[in-house]
């Protein structure tokens, strides 16, 4: 852990890390074979549905990694980053849009459907510049970023914390669902930005691309699950876990704490935005009803499942709650709310520290190893 | 014309000529300097013409009733609180009133606060680590090294205030005691000149107590530190204190070796007509 090397090729060092990888590449790999070779009647044959499933999985496992950087080591609860994962998908979406060209149904060269069927003219100045990929991509990280910057900003200078900071969080993903929604914004309105043809020449209805773009959001999940690492075992790390259990602490020791956290805050929405624009080409379509508040809860439910500070409890929180989702919708539309409260009350109460802590305990009762990884501290005791 | 002739006058040197991380001066003796210093909140004089000179590398204890100052006097070394009227000099270079508190931090006065405040979730070494004079900015920060050279200085540190087996222990199982090392040390992270110690013992066992008296004695010494303790145990007090000062509302009552000060009238007055040692108990 305190190895001198430099704070990108650390993490590789790591246990945790190499296992996580590990697992991850052994899965992607393990997927494509599966779909490649089988033949489709085969039991262990893994279809291009399924595929693209987990691969909507995988955006979300980025998503809650996201969160956990801010979450598990800054303890800046964010309800909120719905929103900064809506944006990358808009950037997406808006580039998927230009895509189409004159192949959609009113066949306009220029314009996507919705703005001829609002009658509009021209294509809106911030519509400029999405028929370039590497503008569209740029946009997925600049747009949350941006905003995170902004908002960080004025929030952690005048240092809003705690449960403050929660709740602007939900109103900022509240007031840009609004916005969205309207018509006039020039993005879709309530339909929001669908019937996308092709991403970067690729058919999107193919079955190649679904592959490729699985492969590439489970490359995207170990990059940011790899940086984040970088920067959690790194020193700034351990300001920020400092930060999170005792900020005035930190800040009589000379660091601009506010700074910190809105570095870290930044990193973080541009990580939401990154699994958000690998979401929408893979779900097909990108609506205001990812700016919902109940959504920014249900990420925040994920990495509490899961395990908060690990980073791979976020993944395999993510991952289990929304494979436990798509089952429970599929048997019981009706009872899914209830298992999600009832699973979290349980996870709550009997595993405080998630599944991860769950699998760490487990670990450390076969082989007690001198660990101190920088877990959150429960409820201080007085511990005079 | 009035620059100009502000120009010709030179009772003292332009401030611009000082450079601003110069190191403290102590040839002329005292590295701390208080003079005539009076401070009130609300018409209640909290420090009433305090003089006060702690010399290079002395172990002071300040010792005086509840209300008598103590605290207030660190707040205004610490630039905390500013005071009414008086100066305040550390070394014979630099005016304490005219600086900021992270700047009068960064000259090297350190204060431990009452209650320990170490990071729990980080380990003994990583407490260090953070505490150490560095570049604080965050590209630094996130790119910092480990070197040989920052570990020896973590392991000197961890000697001194005796946590070298404790060096991967998480700062929050810690006992009492041990935190209240652990944050000395994260002062000496910072190589302070002046350290000003806030009740160290207090909520201590008898056998942490003496720990405590003989780190806060082997730091104190010329080329090392100058500590100043503020502390309400006598027998502690005694058993660490070449000089005492006693506070009696906000400015010096008695000052004197622990003997001399103890059968002073005036203190055994102040002290409800009891013994110093006595009141400890």
């Amino acid at each position: 852990m305190h190895c001198s090397s430099s704070w990108l090729t650390r993490p590789f060092r790591e246990r945790a890390t190499q296992c996580f990888l590990g697992i991850l590449l052994a899965a992607l790999a393990v997927v494509t074979l599966f779909n490649l070779t089988l033949p489709a009647e085969h039991p262990l044959h893994v279809s291009t549905y399924t595929v693209t499933l987990l691969g909507k999985y995988l955006s979300y496992a980025l998503l809650a990694v996201a969160v956990d950087l801010v979450w598990g080591y800054l303890g800046i609860l964010s309800l909120g980053h719905g929103a900064f994962f809506a944006l990358g998908g808009y950037a997406m979406g808006m580039y998927l849009m230009r895509q189409i060209g004159d192949r959609g149904t009113y066949g306009d060269p220029l314009l996507p459907d919705f703005m001829v069927f609002l009658d509009w003219d021209a294509l809106p100045w911030y519509w400029l510049g999405f028929d370039m990929a590497w503008f569209a991509f740029l946009m997925v990280l600049l747009a949350p970023g941006l905003l995170a910057l902004v908002f960080g900003f004025l929030a952690f200078r005048s240092r809003v914390t705690g449960v403050y900071l929660s709740i602007i969080t939900q109103a900022l993903t509240f007031a840009l669902m609004l916005a969205f929604f309207r018509n006039e914004m020039g993005f879709g309105g309530n339909n929001g930005l669908t019937d996308f043809k092709e991403l970067l020449g690729f058919d999107l209805r193919s079955d190649a691309t679904r592959l490729g773009l699985f492969l590439a959001t489970g490359m995207a999940l170990a990059v940011g699950y790899v940086l984040c690492r970088a920067i959690v075992s790194s020193k700034l790390g351990r300001v920020c876990v400092a930060t999170r259990d005792a900020e005035a602490r930190t800040r009589f020791l000379g660091y601009r704490v506010e700074r910190f956290q809105l570095f870290v805050f930044v990193v973080s929405a541009m990580l939401a935005g990154v699994a958000g624009a690998l979401y929408v080409p893979q779900v097909g379509i990108i609506n205001p009803s990812e700016f919902s508040p109940i959504f920014s809860i249900e990420i925040v439910l994920w990495v509490a499942l899961g395990g908060r500070a690990t980073l791979y409890g976020a993944v395999i929180g993510a991952i289990l709650v929304n494979y436990a989702k798509t089952v429970f919708t599929g048997v019981m539309p009706d009872a899914w709310l209830f298992a999600l409260g009832g699973m979290f009350v349980l996870v709550t109460v009997l595993l405080p520290k998630g599944i991860a802590g769950l699998l760490a305990y487990r670990l450390r009762r076969r082989r007690p190893p001198p660990s101190s990884s920088p877990e959150p501290t429960a409820p201080r005791e007085a511990s005079a | 014309m009035s620059f100009l002739h502000s120009l010709a006058d030179r009772d003292r040197v332009f401030d611009f000529l000082v450079p601003a991380a110069s190191p403290v001066d102590v040839r002329h003796g005292p590295i701390l300097y208080l003079d005539g210093v009076t401070v009130s909140f609300d018409g209640f004089r909290a420090i009433n013409d305090l003089n006060l000179t702690i010399d290079d590398g002395e172990l002071r204890c300040i010792i005086g009733p509840n209300g008598a100052g103590k605290t207030t006097m660190m707040d205004i070394i610490t630039g905390k609180t500013r005071p009414d009227s008086g100066s305040v000099w550390f070394g014979s270079r630099h005016d304490l009133l005219a600086k900021s508190e992270p700047e009068i931090a960064s000259l090297g006065i350190g204060r431990k606060f009452q209650k320990p405040t170490v990071f729990e979730a980080l380990t003994v070494f990583e407490n260090l680590e953070l505490a150490m004079s560095a570049d604080k900015r965050i590209l630094p920060t996130l790119t910092a090294r480990l070197t040989g050279e920052i570990r020896d200085r973590i392991e000197e540190v961890l000697a001194t205030v005796g946590l070298v087996e404790c060096r991967q222990r998480l700062a929050g199982i810690l006992s009492h005691g041990q935190k209240q090392w652990l944050e000395i040390g994260m002062l000496l992270m910072q190589r302070p000149r002046l350290l000003l110690v806030d009740e160290p013992v207090a909520g201590m066992t008898e056998q942490e107590m003496e720990r405590t008296a003989e780190l806060l004695t082997s730091l104190a010494g010329k080329g090392k530190q100058s500590v100043v303790v503020v502390e309400h145990d006598m027998g502690f007090v005694r058993s660490i204190a070449r000089t005492v000062t006693v506070l009696h509302q906000g400015s010096v009552l008695a000052e004197g070796s622990m003997d001399q000060v103890s059968h002073d009238p005036k203190v055994v007055e102040v002290y409800l007509g009891a013994d110093p040692d006595e009141e400890a108990a």
